[in-house]
């Protein structure tokens, strides 16, 4: 896989691109805008970046009532911060009131690393999965961003989209068609499938060759929306291999995980399944990768998984 | 400590400061150099807390609302005796509890912080059962100024004002800058001093990097009985390395090895004429 740059780049890039063709587009930040790599945005078109101050609840209610006027708005702040301190303002003036507000959450899971729990959003697809009206994309690669961005700018709801600051590699191939609500089958196995999400994805893609050399088919869904769930995508993934894995950038509870768990259920479908994502402790400290490899969220870490799950699975 | 010896550790504690966050290869450079004096004042002068005491319910509770100036508190508290300074050489490494932010964690350390506009909320809380117990200490809150805009701040200032919590110092770290540019260019926050009196509280200004001046307006506290009082700290943010003063820049930037010794070799010799005049 090629790597590419950062998804924040890329999503930056993007805007930017969708505001110099419509004055109607709106970014808002919350002294964000270095962070959101959104500087040659405001030196480009001042008139469409509003800054509302380290204020984040401020920042979704003033969204919401431009949103109210036509204006397409793209509210830009951490994603810890856009998603645990500005939760009400979710919740009711952006998709209770039915504000086609574009929320972006950037530096997202831990991608902030050792700046502590306060910086990481381990909670954000929990709590906004539990919200009506709301769908919630993680994009793996560049492409998934650029695609996510100039759907949320057509899309008629309210909508969430997180991502981090790495540079990514490209998953991808050009051919690719993006659709908010379908998953994205990156390589099919009979053994195990990867239900993966966000900058977890080309983990789980590596850990398919890893897999490979060990005699294991291995495949990878990129399940870039949480919400709507592609239960379609899902159902195939479980009748084609003997076992499933999700791996997502946020806590093991209320997120991609156990989304999977419950729409397998729920259709009388019991397959083997392992939830991979940060544990539910006081999190280690460390880089973005260190987290990952502490916990599993590697090539070898994952195929590892795999592994036990279907030595389990064949003892049955 | 008198106020020769606050200034030279005021030095020592940029040197560490510095040190510390180009060896984690991470860190709020320009926040912490703003605001160490004022917790040297507070740690060594000020404040009743020490290793000894930390779990006596009346020592006094001092709340870094502004959390990404840890490694300003992690230094001045290594000082204080709570753990080795060798430990901080762990800051931000793999399974270190010295995180880029302030856990308890971390001996010393009294609330987790590191989002912005949540201090003050739990320093009233911590001066209110000291009205409720009868007990005498103090709490000390330290805010950033373009953190005011968050506005738990405000709400929190309102019930300060209403249960007449004389016993809580809130310290604005005033240095004019946040991370997008000068609060001014951002959101404009002044008049700062008619607001938080509008809010109920006894303001005092002074020079927030000047420990003379600290001193003597924290020894004023209760500026006035059943208000609680508020201290706008004038500083300037990077103080004391030239080229780090008051560029937006450094907010979060790590000094290289040829900036760190640029920086300690200006804090040496500024720490040898401090000398010469106190010999
Ligand atoms: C709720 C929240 N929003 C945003 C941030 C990101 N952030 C960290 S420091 C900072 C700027 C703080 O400026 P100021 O309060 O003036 O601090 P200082 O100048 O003393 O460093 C921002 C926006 C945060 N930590 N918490
Ligand atoms: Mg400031």
């Amino acid at each position: 896989m090629e790597l590419g740059r950062p998804n924040l780049e890329e999503f930056a890039a993007t805007l930017l691109e969708l505001a110099h063709r419509d004055r109607n587009v709106l970014v808002l930040t919350s002294d964000s805008r270095g962070s959101g790599k959104l500087v040659p945005f405001a030196s480009a078109l001042p008139d469409q970046i509003i800054e509302v101050g380290i204020a984040e609840q401020n920042l979704v209610g003033i969204a919401a009532g431009l949103a109210s006027a036509g204006k397409k708005v793209f509210a830009v702040s951490p994603a810890c911060f856009l998603t645990a301190r500005a939760f009400e303002q979710i919740k009711n003036d952006v998709a209770y009131s039915d504000r086609p507000v574009k929320l972006i959450g950037i530096s997202a899971g831990v991608s902030y690393g050792a700046l502590g729990s306060t910086h990481h959003s381990l909670h954000d697809f929990a709590a906004l999965r539990a919200v009506n009206n709301l769908d919630i994309l993680a994009p793996a690669d560049n492409f998934e961003t650029r695609e996510a961005i100039r759907a949320a700018y057509h899309h008629p709801r309210p909508i969430y989209i997180r991502f981090g600051k790495q540079p990514m590699p490209h998953v991808h191939t050009p051919d690719t068609r993006f659709e908010v609500g379908r998953a994205i089958t990156l390589r099919s196995g009979t053994d195990v499938t990867f239900i993966a999400t966000g900058e977890t994805v080309p983990r789980a893609v590596q850990a398919c060759d890893v897999l490979a050399e060990r005699g294991i088919s291995a495949g990878t869904i990129s399940m870039h929306t949480i919400k709507p769930l592609d239960e379609e995508a899902l159902l195939i993934a479980a009748q084609t291999s003997r076992a499933l894995i999700t791996v997502e950038e946020h806590s093991v509870y209320g997120g991609l995980g156990e989304a999977c768990a419950a729409a397998l259920m729920q259709r009388g479908v019991f397959k083997p399944l392992r939830i991979v994502g940060i544990p539910d402790e006081y999190t280690v400290t460390g880089s973005q990768a260190e987290i990952f490899a502490h916990y599993g969220i590697t090539p070898e870490g994952l195929a590892i998984t795999a592994q036990k799950l279907l030595a389990v699975e064949s003892v049955r | 400590m008198n106020e020769r010896e606050l200034r030279l550790k005021s030095i020592e504690y940029r040197k560490t400061i510095l040190t510390i966050i180009h060896h984690a290869n991470a860190g709020h450079t320009g926040g912490s150099l703003s605001c160490v004096d004022i917790l040297n004042v507070l740690y060594n002068h000020v404040m009743n807390i020490s290793p000894q005491n930390f779990d006596d319910p009346n020592r006094d509770r001092y709340v870094q609302s502004k959390g990404h100036a840890v490694e300003a508190l992690y230094t001045v508290l290594a000082d204080k005796g709570f753990y080795s300074p060798a430990e901080l050489k762990t800051l931000n490494r793999y399974q270190s509890h010295f995180i880029g932010h302030p856990t308890r964690k971390v001996p010393g350390v009294e609330q987790n912080t590191g989002a912005l506009g949540h201090g003050l909320s739990v320093a009233v809380g911590m001066a209110l059962a000291g009205k409720l117990d009868g007990r005498r200490y103090r709490v000390y809150t330290l805010l950033g100024d373009g953190e005011l805009t968050e506005g738990s701040s405000w709400e929190a200032s309102m019930t300060a004002a209403h249960y007449k919590l004389d016993n809580l110092i809130v310290i604005i770290d005033r240095n004019g800058l946040q991370i997008t540019g000068p609060t001014e260019q951002v959101v404009a926050l002044e008049s700062l001093k008619d607001k938080f009196e509008a809010f109920g509280y006894a303001v005092r200004s002074c020079n927030g990097n000047d420990v003379g001046d600290l001193l003597r307006t924290l020894e004023q506290v209760p500026f006035e009985p059943g208000k609680p009082n508020l201290i706008l700290a004038n500083t300037v943010k990077g103080k004391g390395v030239s080229f780090i003063e008051n560029q937006i820049g450094w907010h979060h930037k790590v000094p290289t090895a040829e900036e760190l010794a640029r920086a300690l070799a200006e804090l040496e010799q500024a720490q040898a004429e401090l000398e010469k005049v106190m010999a």
